[in-house]
């Protein structure tokens, strides 16, 4: 079953085409990585399905319903999260005050948001750092921040934008193995928008490539990565596997 | 009971206290204090929570105090029901104003010369109205000074100082409420990160109206206090933009966004300038503007060096939260 | 009504505007490059008025004379606000930059409230008697006077930014702080040479305003706002922008004067600046923020 469906979407900028006519899906409780080069429009796709601003034409279909054009808080109450490419923690508040927000769109009362908050800071190894601020957390502790923020709002879809970047290998791998747990417990579904192979072969079930704004191939791990036209346009420079 | 909790008990009991053994001047005093304590608390929550910055709050006042004065003494209605009439009215114009802006996305100091721009635009309207007494001002019965006439707001200063100060306790304890509350929250949320708010399901334009208009609000119940203690209103005075920049003074010298900081600011500030103008006069110097100059000064000295204001220095030292 | 008056008060709105946009002109350069929300405008204008008025009163001196240490004065003391106090707060949020500015405001109006006194001063000087005959109007000597200075002023100030290196050099820092500081320029100091020339502007601006208008320590927070109005109205970093909008302000003041009631002048440009707030913030000549 597809929980999420993006049907011929499309959006210019004053002018540029960012994204021609893109089509793709993801599965309920699987992981899609969408990969290309810089400038390829996958941002833009993220924006348009998290709400930040609607597509010029096409169909975003979450869980069966029509979100293209909706808000950014309607979307995530429908139960799309997301994490920011740079980081925006609440600087001025606490680690766990910074999930507990999330959380409270769920919870009515502060007990509950809070209980909330520490269980998702559990699982993504925060809770020692809960009663810190978050100006103060290292950068890896910023991501992990991102994403618990998002993962309190309970959410069935959650879209990554470039959440490995600046990680070091070791760290790259632990938040592999938090997503993958998420995944597998939870049934959680992850659309992720990745450089780092590293981690996008680890994760993802299917990928998705687009280049200048327009999806050039899709398909599972191992063809993707030996289709001429992809590796032509993207993946001659990074290797790593 | 929590350390911080202990501590309030104490400072409200000696506040209650406070009337049966002090002069009626420092009574005025602590009565002006708890006033602006409890309009720098109302202010904090636009902009300590929601991260509004509002210099325009005397329109506020101004119409909260004109509209409850304008009930009784043309219609012989009550402050217990004309200040409800005042918190209407004020809820709505914060909202209209909040809509305005928030709708066309004006922020940071375009919104603040918004605000002051309508307290101009008031205060300039006022001075021509008929209704209003024009430049001549609004004028209320002088009360009389010995009976208690809680119910029309007549009486002598000590009912004045129990009402403002049952005030500055109320406001106190509902932003204490607020802070814990989902809605605490997310007003924070937004201040720190608007953008990050929304992705995570807050409707960041409704929470930052609602901010507006409850700060609104609860600045008008300070306006007809205002009425009801001085007796007289001047559209020159009540709407005048050091009105705002005196309601602004405690909360940004105390710590903007925190519980303590306007109540604090506003002691700290008012004490230490009516001891500065005592001082003087006993020199035999009788000098209108140096009480400004001086919040001038605090208010430079603090921005430079204490940007967060003076009570979060000190809650690191007391080991007390916010 | 004759038309004769209305050309009169007109003529009069716009050569009063000329002057009020030279002021602006300050603010625009002030915020248009250092992004400064220069609260105590109005308070520098004011200062600058006294400034007039002592050394009149003092030395005989002619405002348009006295236009030269003073601008001078205010030059130096813009100059050390910029270098000495604001530049630390580049990197604050907005509002605590403009909570300083605040404070400096309120320690200007009082401290000339304390010097002076709540009592009105002025100037006196012969050719503000006079007025020139054009055909059936009548217009008053001292206003051209103070007219063509500022627009002299002003095309100083253009031909500063627009020719010289320095000029230049400020330009690129309000552009990009960034780039101007990777390329070397000396930011905080073109900071300070920007905010010194701001203050320039109003204390020549000040200068010519005594011979219109009485001053009072509380024409301060007015004038601050006045200049507000009339910056974003002609759009913010418009430096023609500040010029028109103030040859607006004070003609639309004039007329609304003339048609409504003296005192309820101001409340048609308080009007205007909420009106341009919300349909068109970036004003007349500005252009739209990135």
């Amino acid at each position: 079953m597809s929980l999420l469906r993006a049907q011929s979407l499309t959006k210019s900028f004053r002018g540029l085409k960012a994204v021609s006519e893109a089509s793709f899906e993801a599965p309920e409780g699987g992981i899609v990585a969408l990969i290309g080069p810089n400038g390829a429009g996958k941002t833009t796709c993220f924006n348009m399905i998290a709400g930040v601003f609607a597509p010029d034409s096409g169909r975003i279909v979450f869980a069966d319903k029509e979100i293209q054009g909706q808000r950014a808080d309607q979307v995530c109450a429908a139960g799309v999260g997301r994490t920011f490419q740079i980081v925006k923690p609440f600087a001025g508040l606490s680690v766990l005050d910074n999930v507990m927000v999330g959380s409270f769109l769920r919870e009515k009362t502060e007990s509950g948001a809070r209980r909330v908050a520490l269980e998702v800071l559990a699982k993504l190894r925060l809770e020692p750092k809960a009663s810190q601020p978050a100006s103060a957390l290292t950068l890896p502790d910023r991501k992990r921040l991102e994403v618990a923020r998002a993962l309190a709002t309970r959410p069935r879809l959650l879209l990554l934008d470039e959440v490995m970047a600046g990680l070091r290998p070791t760290e790259c791998d632990e938040m592999v193995a938090v997503f993958r747990e998420l995944n597998r417990a939870d049934g959680l579904t992850i659309l992720l928008i990745e450089h780092v192979m590293r981690a996008v072969m680890a994760l993802a079930q299917s990928i998705v490539v687009l280049h200048h704004g327009e999806i050039i191939a899709r398909g599972a791990p191992a063809e993707v990565v030996r289709n001429p036209a992809v590796l032509e346009c993207y993946l001659g420079e990074e290797t790593e596997v | 009971m929590s350390r911080a909790a202990a501590l309030l008990l104490v400072l409200l009991a000696l506040l209650a206290a406070f009337p049966a053994f002090a002069s009626s001047y420092l009574l005025s005093v602590v009565t002006l204090i708890l006033f602006f304590a409890y309009a720098g608390q109302a202010w904090n929550v636009m902009m300590g929570f929601a991260g509004q910055l509002s210099l325009g709050h005397s329109l506020y006042v101004g119409v909260g105090a004109y509209a409850a004065a304008i009930l009784f003494t043309r219609y012989g209605i009550g402050p217990w029901a004309g200040v409800w009439v005042s918190i209407g009215v004020c809820a709505l114009l914060g909202a209209a104003i909040g809509f305005l802006a928030f709708r066309f996305g004006i922020s940071g100091v375009y919104f603040a010369l918004l605000t002051i721009a309508f307290a101009e635009f008031t205060r300039i309207g006022f001075d021509h109205l008929a209704i209003t007494g024009g430049p001549g001002g609004l004028f209320l019965k002088v009360s009389q000074r010995d009976s208690w006439d809680l119910l029309n707001l007549r009486g002598p200063p000590e009912m004045f100082y129990y009402v403002i100060l049952a005030l500055a306790a109320g406001a106190f304890l509902l932003c204490r409420a607020l802070l814990g509350s989902r809605a605490g929250y997310y007003w924070r949320a937004i201040r720190e990160n608007e953008e990050a708010a929304q992705a995570l399901g807050i409707n960041t334009f409704r929470w930052k109206l609602l901010a507006v208009m409850l700060s609104a609000a609860m600045t008008s119940v300070a306006g007809v206090f205002n009425a009801f203690y001085y007796n007289n209103l001047f559209p020159e005075q009540i709407f005048h933009i050091s009105r705002s920049i005196e309601i602004i003074l405690g909360p940004v010298i105390g710590g903007v966004g925190t519980l303590f900081g306007p109540v604090i600011g506003a002691a700290l500030l008012t004490s230490l300038a009516d001891a500065i103008t005592e001082a003087l006069a006993a020199l035999g110097w009788e000098v209108p503007g140096v009480k400004q100059v001086f919040y001038g000064f605090v208010l430079f000295a603090v921005v430079m060096f204490l940007p967060n204001g003076i009570w979060p220095a000190i809650a690191r030292r007391l080991g007390v939260s916010r | 009504m004759s038309w004769d008056l209305v050309a009169n008060v007109a003529i009069a709105g716009i050569l009063t505007g000329l002057v009020y946009g030279l002021m602006a002109l300050g603010l625009s350069v002030i915020f248009g490059v250092v992004r400064v929300v220069n609260f105590a405008h109005g308070e520098m204008m004011t200062a600058a008025m006294y400034a007039a008025v002592v050394l009149f009163s003092a030395f005989g001196l002619d405002p348009f004379l006295a236009t030269v240490p003073v601008a001078a004065a205010f030059f130096v003391l813009g100059y050390a606000l910029q270098a000495g106090v604001i530049n630390p707060f580049i990197t604050r949020p907005e509002h605590s930059q403009f909570m300083l500015l605040v404070a400096v405001a309120t320690i200007l109006v009082n401290a000339l409230l304390l010097g002076f006194g709540p009592d009105a001063r002025n100037v006196q000087v012969d050719y503000q008697l006079e007025s020139f005959a054009v055909g059936r109007l009548l217009i008053d000597k001292a206003r051209v006077f103070a007219a063509l200075l500022a627009v002299v002023a002003s095309a100083g100030l253009f031909a500063f930014f627009r020719f010289t290196l320095a000029g230049k050099a400020i330009r690129a820092c309000a552009d990009n702080y960034l780039g101007a500081l990777v390329v070397g320029l000396n930011v905080k100091h073109l900071y300070a040479l920007t905010f010194g020339l701001g203050a320039a502007c109003v204390a020549i601006a000040g200068c010519m305003m005594v011979l219109l208008v009485d001053v009072t320590p509380v024409l301060g927070p007015s004038y601050t706002l006045l200049a507000f109005v009339i910056v974003i109205v002609g759009g913010l970093g418009s430096m023609s922008g500040a010029l028109l909008g103030g040859v607006l302000i004070g003609l639309s003041e004039a007329m609304a004067g003339l048609l409504i009631q003296p005192s309820a002048k101001s409340m048609f440009s308080f009007g205007l600046l909420i009106l341009v707030l919300l349909f068109r913030p970036q004003g007349l000549l500005g252009r739209k923020s990135p």
